[in-house]
C-alpha cells in the first residue's frame, strides 16, 4: 500500500517540470504569433508607405568616369564575388532604354546629392531624373531657379488651364531633351526639400495612390477604381446575403422542428463554409454567368448577340457568387446569437400575451442584432479579401468603365469591375516592370488589410454601441 | 359555458370545493405528459378568487408544470400532450374559441429568475400595454405609475424610469416583472418560486406584495419554502409525483394534515 502511493508520487514528481513549464509554452506561442503579425504589418507599412516618401536623388560617378543620377533602392551581395551591388532607380527609359541600374559598389568613385536634381513624373515613358535647364512658353524663356519656380506654379494649375510650354531637360551625363508640359504629371526636387515639405509630398503621394486610376499597365498610378469596385461589390453582396442569411437562421432556430433533418441541414450549412472559394467561382460561372446570364441575353439583349451583355462575368454575378460564399457565415453567426437568448426572455414575452411574431420582432431579434451584425461583418471581411472566385465571374485587370456613372441606369450591374485583391495579384505577377511593381504590391496589400481592419472595427464599435444601448443607457 | 366539477372524485385526496361565484380557476381531471412521460395525473382542484393558493411539493412533483399549464405556456413545446380541463372563470382555456394571447394577458406569470427585457424600466412595464392597444402617452404613463406603485417599486425607480432594467437589483427586477404583469390588468397572477433567487429582505418584500395584491386579483404561488407557503397563502395544495395529495386551507394543511405523507413532507421527514 505504502509502496504504491510512493511510486505514484514519484511518477508525479517526474513530471513536475511540466507543471512549471506549460504556462511558458502557452505564452511563447502567443508571443510568436504576435511577433509574426507584427512583422507582417511592419513589412507592409515600411515597404508600402515608404514608397511614397520622396527619397533623395543621388548623382553617382563611376570609376569609368560615367555619371548618372538615381534613387537608391536596395543593396544585395554580388553573386560569387566579394562586395555588394546596389540597385538604382534611374528613370529616363526613353534615353537609357531601362529604368533600373545595378552597380557594384566597388565601381562607384563618387556620390553626391546636388540640390538641382529633379524627378518628373510623366507619361509616356515614366519618370525622368535629371535637371531642368529652361522652360519655353511662346517667346518667353525661364532659366535655372526661375524655371523651377515657374514649373511649380504651372503644375499647380488644373491640367486644362496649363499653357502650351516646352521643358528643356538635361540628364546627369549631359544628354538633353525637350518635353511638352502636357506630358508632365508632377515634379519634385527632393534634395532641396525640408523634412516637412517631404512629409507633405508623401501625404500627396499617398492621396494620389488612393484617388487616381492605374497607369502603365498597373505598374504606376493609383488604385481608386479597385477600391471602388471592391467596396461596391461588397455592399451589393451584403444587401443580398443579409436578409437570406437572417431569415434562414430564424427558420432553423425558431421555427423548424428540432429533429434529425434540421440537424442535418445545420451540419450541411457549417460544412458549406469550408468549401474552397474557387468552387463557388466555378458554380457562379456555370449557373449565373452562362446559365442565367445567357438566358437573359437571349430574352432581352438578343440584338447585341453574339457579344454578351449579362452572359459574361460582371458585378452582379460576382456579388451573387460571393453572397453564396458568405451565406453560411451569416447563418451560423445569427443562429448562435439566437440560441444564446435565454428561454426566460421568450417565455416572459409570451406570458404577457405576445404572439410568436411579436416575441420575435420585439425581444428576440433586437437581442440577436449584435450577433447578426457580427455575421454580416465577418461575411464582408471574407468577401473583401476573396480573389479566386472573382477571376471566374467578373473581375477585370483594367476595367474601361466604372460600374457607376452618370449614364442611365447609373449602376451598371453587367459591367466588369476592378478589385483590390485581383489588382494585387495582377500587379505582382503580370506586370512588365517587376521592380516598379514591388512597392505597389506592398501598398495595395496594406490597403486591403486596412479596409478589412476598418470593417471589423466598425463592427466592434457598432456591436458595443448596441450592447450599451441595451445594457446601461436606454 | 361552465366546466362541471366532479365532486364524486375517487381520489383519496379530499377536494376543497368552491361555489361557482367564489371559484376562479377550476382544474378538472387534468393530466399532462412530456414526450410520453406523465408529469401530471388526473388533477382536480379549484382555486378561489382573491386568495393566495400555494402549490407545494418536492422537486419534480409537477407543481411548476401545473402552473405553466394554466396559461398554456406548454403550447410552445410540441411534445406536450394533455387531457382533462382547466377553466378560467368557467371558460375552458383549451377551447378553440379561446384566444391564447388574451388568456395569457388575463393570466400573468412571474418566473423563478427575474427576466426583465433588455430595455428601460418604463419600456418593460409598457411592453404588455403596447401589445394590447395604442394608448395616449398620458394614459399609459398613469397605468405605468399605477403598476409600479402596486408592485411597491415606484418610489425606488421613479427618478430613473428610462434607465436599463438590467441595472436594478435582483429583488427590484422581480418586482419590476410583477409590475410589468400587473400593467395589463390580469385576473390571475401565477408566481413560480418568485423569491427563490432573492435575498431574505427582497423575499420579505415580495411576500408582503403578494399579500397586498390579493385584494386585486387571484394569486397562485409555487414554492419550495414551507414557511413562505405558511406565511402568505390562504390555501395549500400538496403535490407528489404528479398527483394531488392534499388540498385545503393553509392552517389546516400545516397544523393538522389529513394524511401522513403530507405531514412527513411538511415536517421534513423523507417521504
Amino acid at each position: 500500500m505504502n509502496d504504491r502511493s510512493a511510486s505514484a508520487s514519484s511518477r508525479r514528481l517526474h513530471f513536475d517540470w511540466l507543471n512549471s513549464l506549460w504556462p511558458w509554452l502557452c505564452a511563447a506561442s502567443v508571443a510568436l504569433s504576435l511577433l509574426m503579425l507584427g512583422a507582417l504589418l511592419t513589412l507592409l507599412v515600411v515597404r508600402g508607405l515608404g514608397h511614397f516618401w520622396p527619397a533623395n536623388l543621388e548623382q553617382v560617378t563611376l570609376n569609368s568616369g560615367e555619371t548618372f543620377a538615381g534613387q537608391t533602392v536596395r543593396e544585395v551581395a554580388l553573386p560569387q564575388q566579394e562586395g555588394d551591388e546596389r540597385l538604382y532607380f534611374t528613370g529616363n527609359q526613353d534615353i537609357d532604354g531601362a529604368r533600373w541600374r545595378w552597380v557594384a559598389i566597388e565601381e562607384i568613385a563618387e556620390r553626391s546629392h546636388p540640390v538641382d536634381l529633379i524627378r518628373l513624373e510623366r507619361t509616356p515613358w515614366g519618370d525622368f531624373i535629371g535637371r531642368l535647364a529652361a522652360i519655353e512658353q511662346a517667346d518667353q524663356r525661364w532659366e535655372g531657379e526661375a524655371a523651377w519656380r515657374h514649373l511649380t506654379t504651372l503644375l499647380a494649375l488644373p491640367i486644362n488651364q496649363r499653357p502650351d510650354s516646352q521643358l528643356l531637360l538635361s540628364t546627369a551625363n549631359g544628354q538633353t531633351l525637350r518635353l511638352p508640359l502636357t506630358n508632365v504629371l508632377s515634379a519634385q526636387a527632393p534634395n532641396a526639400m525640408a523634412w516637412w515639405q517631404k512629409t507633405h509630398a508623401w501625404g500627396e503621394g499617398v492621396w494620389r495612390f488612393l484617388s487616381e486610376g492605374p497607369r502603365a499597365a498597373n505598374t504606376g498610378g493609383g488604385v481608386w477604381p479597385a477600391i471602388f469596385g471592391t467596396v461596391l461589390m461588397v455592399i451589393l453582396m451584403s444587401v443580398m446575403v443579409t436578409p437570406f442569411g437572417v431569415l434562414a437562421a430564424i427558420y432553423l432556430n425558431e421555427i423548424a422542428h428540432q429533429g434529425r433533418l434540421t440537424r442535418f441541414v445545420r451540419i450541411g450549412v457549417r460544412n458549406l463554409a469550408g468549401v474552397p472559394s474557387i468552387v463557388y467561382g466555378v458554380f457562379g460561372l456555370g449557373v449565373f454567368v452562362y446559365g442565367i446570364g445567357g438566358s437573359i441575353d437571349e430574352w432581352f439583349f438578343s440584338d447585341t448577340l453574339p457579344s454578351p451583355t449579362f452572359g459574361t462575368g460582371g458585378l452582379l454575378w460576382a456579388s451573387l457568387t460571393l453572397a453564396l460564399l458568405t451565406l453560411p457565415v451569416v447563418i451560423v453567426a445569427t443562429e448562435e446569437g439566437l440560441a444564446r437568448i435565454p428561454e426566460a426572455q421568450r417565455e416572459g414575452a409570451v406570458a404577457l400575451g405576445a404572439t410568436r411574431l411579436e416575441m420575435l420582432t420585439r425581444i428576440v431579434l433586437p437581442m440577436a442584432a449584435p450577433a447578426m451584425l457580427t455575421g454580416v461583418i465577418l461575411a464582408i471581411a471574407r468577401a473583401a479579401g476573396e480573389v479566386a472566385p472573382l477571376m471566374l465571374v467578373g473581375v477585370a485587370k483594367l476595367a474601361p468603365q466604372m460600374p457607376v456613372d452618370g449614364e442611365f441606369p447609373y449602376l451598371h450591374l453587367e459591367r466588369k469591375f476592378m478589385h483590390l485583391g485581383y489588382h494585387l495579384f495582377d500587379t505582382a505577377f503580370h506586370g512588365e516592370d517587376v521592380q516598379a511593381a514591388i512597392p505597389l504590391v506592398y501598398a495595395t496589400a496594406l490597403l486591403l488589410v486596412l479596409i478589412v481592419l476598418v470593417l471589423n472595427l466598425t463592427a466592434i464599435f457598432l456591436r458595443h454601441y448596441l450592447r450599451r444601448q441595451r445594457g446601461s443607457e436606454c | 359555458m361552465l366546466a362541471p366539477l366532479h365532486s364524486t372524485n375517487t381520489s383519496q385526496a379530499p377536494v376543497t370545493h368552491f361555489a361557482d361565484d367564489r371559484c376562479c380557476l377550476s382544474i378538472d381531471r387534468f393530466s399532462l405528459a412530456y414526450a410520453g412521460k406523465t408529469a401530471l395525473r388526473d388533477l382536480t382542484l379549484s382555486v378561489p378568487r382573491h386568495r393566495v393558493t400555494a402549490f407545494i411539493g418536492p422537486s419534480g412533483c409537477g407543481k411548476s408544470t401545473l402552473l405553466r399549464a394554466i396559461n398554456r405556456l406548454h403550447d410552445l413545446n410540441e411534445s406536450v400532450a394533455h387531457s382533462g380541463h382547466i377553466a378560467l372563470e368557467g371558460h375552458d382555456i383549451h377551447d378553440p374559441q379561446m384566444n391564447v394571447t388574451e388568456l395569457r394577458r388575463r393570466v400573468g406569470m412571474v418566473f423563478q429568475t427575474p427576466n426583465p427585457f433588455p430595455m428601460s424600466i418604463y419600456e418593460n412595464v409598457a411592453f404588455g400595454l403596447r401589445l394590447q392597444q395604442r394608448l395616449p402617452k398620458r394614459k399609459r404613463d398613469d397605468i405605468i405609475e399605477w403598476a409600479l406603485t402596486s408592485a411597491a417599486l415606484w418610489d425606488e425607480v421613479k427618478d430613473r424610469l428610462h434607465r436599463s432594467a438590467w441595472q436594478l437589483s435582483g429583488g427590484q427586477q422581480q418586482r419590476l416583472v410583477i409590475a410589468r404583469t400587473l400593467a395589463v390588468q390580469p385576473d390571475v397572477l401565477l408566481l413560480d418560486e418568485p423569491a427563490s433567487a432573492l435575498d431574505p429582505i427582497s423575499t420579505l418584500k415580495i411576500e408582503e406584495l403578494i399579500r397586498n395584491l390579493k385584494s386585486q386579483l387571484t394569486l397562485v404561488l409555487v414554492t419550495h419554502n414551507m414557511q413562505q407557503a405558511a406565511r402568505v397563502s390562504d390555501y395549500t395544495a400538496f403535490l407528489h409525483q404528479g398527483e394531488l395529495v392534499e388540498y385545503g386551507p393553509t392552517d389546516q394543511v400545516f397544523t393538522n394534515p389529513r394524511l401522513q405523507r403530507t405531514e412527513n413532507y411538511i415536517t421534513g421527514r423523507v417521504t
